[in-house]
């Protein structure tokens, strides 16, 4: 009988990386479904090229790593990434800009750092950036919600030709010409109008924000409070997030004048504050490890997601905030250590022990 | 109901008890053989104080504690010594240690043994000692000795006095099962060491919540004592003793502190238990209870163990089935190590054997990456930075490390549990902490060798430098004397004028010239200095591997002899003159205080002869020859080696051997004409020096190179006193003149062949020079008269 | 002037970057003279990290003189009792590259410790001479022998010996010094070794001595 020798402990826990990233891609779908409902198939094919061209490239990267290639694509981690660019991207976007994207995530903001766990910025987001940066006109082709304009949305069949043969050989696009500038957009654009008039004036307002957004923002809302529950993160870094941009907002509202950057509410289910805080801010690799660290890591991408919405060059901006913090998460590390036991005086015994 | 507080972090893991507390604890019986490690506790191993062969009673001392932090042992069933070797043990490297070997004889006859009946009457110390000879060390896993935890000092208040009933680890139920059968004698051990540890505020016992009959049957017994049981929420690991004083009191144990500097002590309830016994029926601890479980075996129970049984023993009690067990492990499943040997045996901390199958914990699988979750440092009860720790120890920074605390790292095994990625990060730490000590004690040998090194290089600097310093005085002193010399012709400084004088004021009857014991013990002094230098002079040249060695080594035995000649000489003065009667070897000694070599020579031929006087000549002469004899072996041995290796040194050895042979033979001769001067020594003892030295040339067969000197030195005395003034002057002028020659001679051929002796040479001409031109400056004033 | 000035504008950056290079060099001249460090601090750190064997391996006659050999610039791969981690100790210090020990000053070995087989010993005192912490005790035709607590383990003293009467033995784990190894960081699992990695393919490979066929 060979006895084996290995150190304790000999449980483990019921958690695994795998687990983790397959709860946060389950924890997606209502807001992939909010999406759809509002934006048509658009989203869904995104994900769903974006994983394939995922899964290709990290099979290429581990291949030339000469690692194991299921054991790692069983991680999905990989599949994370892709869904993420898949959601952030606007809908109805070419193949390639996907492809450009998610292979850079992959190859080059992932792997090229020596792959999962190494990566010092988020992958995603690092795609999605360089995308915007080298095309910004499809990057801001946002489609207009389901709602905000008359007609209906493309069907699933346009969705996949769109993604293949660009928007402008597709009728349903030319003809109708569905693209829209988001709320964020009107909002920064804006300089003479009341918040109220702005709100009359364009058909993509909703309730307390753009038509679509706030359910999209609610759904992802919804999947993330799952993940909290789960204990897949920490409520820090989110919350804290989600409490400073309301703070900005509400500081610089200026009561709906013109010079307004939006309400709290506005900015809490506008864009993509809710995926990012949930989804994108959460992202451990390249978060800061302390709970400290997170509550300012967390509160800091929401001051810059504020700052740079209504003064930036950017409409959306959590993107840029998070890879900004991304860089500092080191620096909150090293002064956001807890304080270890026994290290400092005891507390004094309460009451009467 | 008490508060109680949380610790930071712990975990949940599945607890598995109910599997091995459906039993009542039951006897494991006696094995065969018991196999007692001399270390089962932590500090220094007990000494052995039986021999193989030995018969041993159940309860025997068997081994002593040794040291302060230390435990006797003692044999844990009755039967006969049968090894004392080195056994794997109960270790996570499954390396072997010294352990006593005992083979059961089944009688399991106790040793005779008497409890206290009044503990309350003893005092602390006795107490003490007497758990201390008992072995007790706590049994809840690490087996810290009792008696030093329970000594405090009295300097440091206790308030509370801790019972850990926690049993935290999933599966181990020994802990459970004690309170539930053996509740009174938890609460009377807890009197006892109430008594000792005299605590001012509250004696608790703390418990998991989830042992509810365990608290019952506590607290039942524990009625009207004032003793506590306080339970608290399940979680791990709550039994670790400082999470526990958490739990408790909310006061923390200083980092790399104890329990007692915040007025705590804290005992593991089995070592209460043993304390009891020991106490009450004077039992030391040779049993424990141990569980045995996990669905690799077809029973799960806790066993009463004698300690020293192996565990295959148990193991085949409870129906072990090595196929499905997926590992065997010592402990629990957070902190036990695993077994490679089911010969291990049981040992004082062994709280657990357990064997799950690949169901209950699976086979290790290979560790992903980090994914910086954090989980880890969630679950950390320590407030550490697990993930940190990690990176540090992968990339051996061990500052970092340091930094983070990983020395407050109680390696709970709570961050590798939850790990989504399955990083054995206790190992990590365990070897980065092995790491840290190796290298603080490497940088602590380092230090010690530079300072070793460094007061080395000092002392060689520092001689060289004496050296140095003695050589210019030297010369200083030489120039000195020649300069006075020529400047003032009167004044006789010279050594072998002044030595001329004193002789001649001796001869005169002066006896204010009288040896000293200062003076000989300088003579002494500078003998011995001399043996020093030369002996570092042997040194140096066998290190340069110079040609010049034998030369050294013959002056070494020279010097030293001459050593034990003083030596022998302040003896024999400091003897003479503590009788004060023997006025003979007064004036003997008195020859000795001359500084004039040649009459320092005869002094010791005469004390030589005077000591070996009971020797007859022949003997001493025979004596001569055999050493002789030897010199000449050794030297033709220098002699053929020189010629092997083709030395330049040939002709000196043959010369010397020449020499040594003539010698030889003028000894023979000197036998041979020996009878007839049989009575010379005696008559030689009592006569004044000058007398003396006219006989003296018959000793010439000296036994040993002194001897040698002796008799060259009395001849030549002889030739002295014999000539007149003048005549001696100018002979010691012609002998300088010829030495001088010969240095020069010899100088020339050293600068010819580039050899250091040079500056020697030189220097040595030098001093000749000086001396001839004083002979010569006596000579011509000798003239002139 | 003013004309001047405004005809060849580069005058203007050429004054403005003379009174700010004034000023600042002054400054920088000044911070030279009253910080200025004493000795040769980067030498004693060096010294700091080597391991003191004194054995001369790097050529040098001590660990001192490779020190300040290295403050000035020698290569810092030429100490084996030292190793890989004073290597990378050093490259971190120095902040140069870390380099691959240099064979030709021998090779990296376990820790050793002299021992003179004493009945063999025939009292020559070369081996004294020769240790260079005064670890060996002893006296001309007497037996000698090492302090093992003070032994560096330089080999220096086993060749002067003329019997061969020394041995470097290395110095066993006992169950003191015993640790878990560092495990095998996960990521560098390639394709050939997929199977679950274990202490005991780590041991294997390591210290087979301490293996026990169960």
């Amino acid at each position: 009988m060979a006895l084996l020798k290995v150190t304790s402990p000999h449980a483990t826990g019921p958690m695994s990386t795998q687990r983790l990233m397959q709860l946060v891609l389950l924890a997606t779908i209502p807001g992939v479904l909010a999406l759809t409902n509002y934006f048509g198939w658009g989203t869904l094919v995104n994900i769903i090229w974006a994983c394939l061209v995922a899964v290709a490239a990290e099979s290429l990267a581990l291949m030339l790593r000469k690692r194991p290639i299921s054991f790692y694509l069983n991680d999905c981690s990989a599949l994370v990434t892709a869904v993420l660019i898949g959601i952030a991207l606007p809908p109805y976007s070419p193949w390639w800009l996907i492809f450009v994207g998610v292979s850079f995530a992959i190859l080059i903001a992932k792997h090229l750092y020596g792959g999962m766990g190494y990566n010092p910025f988020n992958p995603a987001m690092v795609g999605y950036v360089v995308l915007l940066i080298s095309f910004p006109v499809e990057m801001t082709m946002w489609a207009a919600p389901k709602g905000a304009f008359v007609g209906s949305l493309p069907s699933i069949a346009d969705a996949l030709g769109a993604l293949f043969m660009g928007r402008d050989s597709i009728a349903a696009f030319s003809i109708d010409g569905i693209t829209m500038a988001t709320p964020l957009d009107v909002l920064k654009q804006n300089n003479s109008l009341m918040v109220s008039d702005i709100w009359a004036q364009n058909a993509q307002f909703g309730h307390w924000a753009g038509i679509g957004w706030e359910w999209v923002n609610i759904a992802f809302l919804g999947g993330g409070l799952f993940l909290l529950w789960q204990r897949v993160f920490t409520w820090h870094a989110p919350i804290s997030m989600l409490i400073a941009l309301s703070v900005m907002s509400a500081l610089f509202y200026d009561g709906g004048s013109s010079a307004s950057g939006g309400s709290p509410l506005f900015h809490l289910l506008s864009g993509a504050t809710m995926f990012g805080a949930f989804f994108i801010v959460t992202d451990p690799v390249t978060s800061a490890v302390s709970n400290k660290g997170r509550i300012i890591y967390g509160a800091s991408i929401g001051i810059l997601l504020y700052l740079i919405r209504v003064w930036g060059n950017y409409p959306d901006a959590i993107a840029f905030s998070v890879l900004l913090m991304n860089f500092s998460a080191p620096l909150l590390d090293y002064y956001t250590r807890p304080r270890t036991y026994g290290h400092q005086p005891a507390k004094k015994p309460k009451g009467g022990s | 109901m008490r508060k109680v507080w949380d610790i930071h972090g712990g975990v949940h893991p599945e607890e598995n008890k109910q599997q091995s507390n459906q039993q009542a604890i039951s006897a494991a019986g006696i094995p065969e053989v018991l196999v007692l490690p001399l270390s089962q506790h932590i500090g220094a191993p007990a000494e052995a104080i039986v021999n193989v062969g030995d018969k041993v009673l159940k309860g025997q001392c068997i081994a002593t504690a040794k040291g302060f932090v230390s435990v006797p042992v003692h044999a844990s069933s009755s039967g006969e010594v049968i090894a004392i070797e080195d056994r794997v043990i109960a270790h996570p490297s499954g390396m072997s240690a010294p352990c006593i070997v005992i083979k059961t004889d089944q009688q399991d006859q106790w040793i005779e043994h008497n409890g206290i009946e009044d503990y309350s009457s003893l005092e602390k110390k006795a107490l003490l000692n007497l758990i201390r000879e008992a072995g007790i060390a706590g049994m809840g896993g690490a087996g810290f000795p009792a008696a030093v935890k329970l000594g405090v000092r009295d300097d440091q208040p206790i308030d509370t006095l801790i019972i850990n009933g926690t049993e935290c680890e999933p599966y181990i139920t020994a802990d459970d099962m004690l309170m539930r059968e053996r509740a009174e004698q938890i609460i009377e051990g807890t009197k006892i060491l109430r008594h000792l540890i005299n605590p001012s505020e509250a004696t608790l016992i703390g418990v998991e919540d989830n042992k509810p009959e365990g608290i019952a049957a506590l607290q039942k017994a524990a009625e009207g004592t004032g003793i506590e049981i306080v339970s608290f929420p399940t979680k791990y690991p709550s039994g670790g003793e400082k999470q526990l004083i958490q739990i408790l009191t909310d006061k923390e144990v200083p980092a790399g502190g104890l329990p007692a500097q915040v007025g705590i002590v804290c005992q593991n309830i089995g070592s209460v238990v043993a304390i009891y016994r020991a106490i009450k029926f004077g039992e030391p601890l040779i049993s424990r209870i141990t569980t045995v479980t996990g669905y690799a075996c077809e029973q799960q129970k806790n066993l009463e163990v004698l300690l020293g049984t192996p565990v295959n023993y148990l193991l085949q009690q409870c129906g072990f089935n090595p196929k499905n067990c997926s590992r065997l492990i010592m402990g629990g499943p957070m902190m036990g190590f695993t077994l490679e040997n089911t010969d291990v045996p049981v040992v004082k901390t062994t709280n657990c054997i357990l064997a799950p199958t690949a169901k209950e914990i699976a086979p290790p699988t290979p560790a992903q990456a980090c994914i910086r979750c954090g989980l880890c440092a969630e679950a950390c009860p320590a407030s550490l930075l697990p993930q940190q720790l990690y990176w540090f120890a992968r990339g051996k920074e061990y500052e970092k490390l340091e930094e983070h605390n990983l020395k407050d790292c109680i390696e709970c095994g709570a961050c590798s549990f939850v790990c989504p990625s399955n990083i054995p990060l206790v190992q990590y730490y365990r070897a980065s902490k092995a790491d840290i000590r190796q290298r603080d004690l490497d940088a602590k040998n380092a230090e010690h060798a530079k300072i070793r090194f460094e007061a080395r290089q000092a002392r060689i600097e520092r001689l060289e430098a004496e050296k140095i310093a003695k050589r210019e005085a030297r010369k200083a002193a030489a120039q000195a004397k020649a300069a006075s010399a020529s400047d003032d012709k009167t004044a006789k400084v010279d050594a072998v004028q002044a030595a001329i004088e004193r002789a001649k004021a001796k001869r005169a009857g002066n006896t204010d010239d009288k040896p000293t014991r200062e003076s000989l013990e300088q003579a002494l002094a500078s003998v011995e200095k001399r043996l020093a230098s030369a002996k570092e002079k042997l040194a140096q040249a066998q290190q340069q591997n110079s040609d010049k060695v034998a030369a050294f080594e013959t002056g070494v035995e020279k010097t030293e002899a001459k050593y034990q000649q003083a030596k022998q000489t302040l003896e024999q003065f400091i003897a003479a003159n503590t009788t004060k009667e023997n006025h003979q070897s007064n004036t003997e000694t008195s020859a000795d205080n001359s500084n004039d070599a040649a009459q320092q020579a005869i002094a010791r031929a005469q004390q030589k002869r005077a000591n070996k006087v009971e020797l007859s000549p022949r003997e001493k002469a025979e004596q001569a020859i055999s050493s002789l004899q030897k010199r000449i072996e050794k030297t033709q041995q220098k002699l053929d080696i020189a010629k092997a290796e083709n030395s330049d040194k040939l002709a000196i050895f043959e010369d010397s051997v020449k020499g040594l042979q003539d010698k030889l033979l003028a000894a023979e001769q000197e036998l041979a004409k020996l009878p007839a001067a049989e009575q010379t020594p005696e008559t030689v003892a009592s006569e004044n020096p000058a007398a003396k030295t006219k006989t003296a040339k018959q000793p010439v067969a000296g036994d040993d190179v002194v001897q040698d000197v002796i008799a060259q030195a009395v001849a030549k005395r002889a030739a002295f006193s014999s000539m007149s003034d003048q005549e001696r002057l100018q002979n010691a002028v012609d002998s300088i003149t010829k030495r001088i020659e010969k240095a020069q001679d010899r100088l020339a051929k050293a600068q010819a062949e580039g050899s250091d002796n040079t500056e020697i040479l030189a220097e040595s001409i030098d001093k000749l020079t000086i001396k001839l031109s004083d002979a010569k400056a006596a000579l011509t004033e000798k003239a002139q008269h | 002037m003013f004309e001047l000035v405004q005809q060849y504008p580069f005058i203007t950056a050429l004054i403005a970057l003379t009174i700010l290079g004034l000023p600042f060099g002054a400054l920088l001249g000044f911070a030279a003279v009253k910080f200025k460090t004493e000795g040769d601090p980067i030498a004693d750190q060096v010294e700091a990290l080597l391991p003191q064997t004194q054995c001369g391996q790097c050529s040098y006659p001590g660990c001192r003189p490779y020190a300040e050999a290295i403050a000035n610039g020698e290569a810092i791969n030429k100490c084996p009792p030292g190793g890989e981690g004073t290597i990378q100790a050093l490259a971190d210090l120095l902040d140069v590259e870390a380099l691959p020990l240099d064979a030709e000053h021998g090779e990296e070995a376990i820790k050793t410790v002299a021992y003179i087989r004493e009945d063999e010993c025939i009292g020559c005192t070369k081996c004294i001479q020769a240790c260079p912490v005064d670890a060996i005790l002893g006296a001309a035709k007497q037996m000698h022998t090492v302090i093992k607590s003070e032994c560096t383990g330089c080999d220096l003293c086993v060749e002067p010996c003329p019997v061969d009467c020394i041995d470097m033995l290395p110095i066993n784990t006992n169950l003191q010094t015993w640790s878990w190894n560092l495990p095998q960081p996960s990521e560098q699992i390639i394709v050939t070794d997929l199977k679950p990695r274990t202490d005991k393919d780590d041991d294997k490979s390591s210290d087979s001595d301490d293996e026990v066929a169960a």
